[in-house]
């Protein structure tokens, strides 16, 4: 029976600018940030009150599972806005959305009520897009 | 109208969480900071609770040990910690701290070394050997 996430995984385009974007704008915490050798980097975020989470900032570079034609495929899409990563919720969408957009963070939808509660979409650094929703009580 | 009237008051609440944001390091108190958001301090507390699920002061005591324990982490002595998160004393730093996270903030640094270096000199216990195969980094 599986029971839990512990890790999942984001694909960026520069892990200094993710690491920027989602510490610094989100509020997630560092959990693990590991040089791995060669210029890698095992870098790991929680959202805020899920600790036990561990968000990978996964840098798309050759290398590993990588080749050339890999990165040029997963860039191109992943700038195109062709990924959505998750969706995240908060105790206040109009709240949050203030304060997302006055640190410059891009919204793709504004909030809007939808059956479930309200809910936005927004993009990471990469191009990456994510919900954003506060649901009913 | 309505509307209008409700963003507008959102955007000083949020005006208000983002000075907390900015000036934990300072001697701000309540009144800075309904101040800031240009309110009575009884409706400034209800609506900033509403939003934000605790009081403006419970907040900034969050956002103060959050930073204290990202300095601790990165080295500051608990003196050096506890004068940038705004405490006018180590010693009444250490009790909210420890009240808090249960444990002193001396500890808690101990800990963080203790991960940093292992980070350092054997990242690999760190992750998942699924995706430490695919990269590579076990060979």
């Amino acid at each position: 029976m599986i029971t839990k996430i512990t890790h999942t995984c984001i694909y960026v385009l520069n892990q200094d600018s993710a690491y920027d974007f989602y510490v610094n704008k989100l509020g997630f915490k560092v959990h693990t940030d590991a040089p791995m050798g060669e210029g890698a980097r095992w870098l790991t975020v929680t959202p805020p009150q899920q600790p036990e989470l561990e968000i990978t900032l996964f840098l798309v570079a050759e290398g590993g599972m990588f080749d050339k034609e890999t990165v040029q495929t997963m860039t191109t899409l992943i700038k195109k806005g062709t990924f959505g990563a998750a969706v995240f919720t908060c105790k206040d969408l109009l709240a949050t959305y203030e304060e997302l957009k006055s640190k410059e963070v891009v919204f793709k939808k504004l909030p809007t009520k939808e059956f479930y509660g309200f809910e936005a979409l927004f993009i990471d650094d990469s191009g990456n897009w994510f919900s954003l929703a506060q649901t009913n009580p | 109208m309505e509307q209008y009237e409700k963003i507008y008051l959102y955007k000083r609440i949020v005006r208000a969480k983002l000075f907390i944001d900015d000036h934990y390091s300072d001697n701000i108190d309540l009144d800075n900071i309904s101040d800031q958001a240009h309110f009575s301090k009884f409706h400034f507390i209800r609506l900033f609770k509403s939003i934000y699920g605790s009081t403006p002061n419970n907040y900034l005591i969050k956002v103060r040990m959050d930073k204290a324990k990202i300095l601790l982490a990165k080295g500051h002595s608990v003196l050096e910690t506890s004068n940038m998160v705004g405490f006018d004393s180590p010693t009444s730093f250490t009790g909210m701290f420890k009240k808090i996270s249960g444990q002193t903030p001396s500890t808690f640094q101990r800990e963080q070394d203790f991960k940093r270096n292992a980070m350092q000199s054997n990242p690999l216990l760190f992750v998942p050997n699924c995706f430490a195969e695919t990269h590579g980094w076990t060979k």
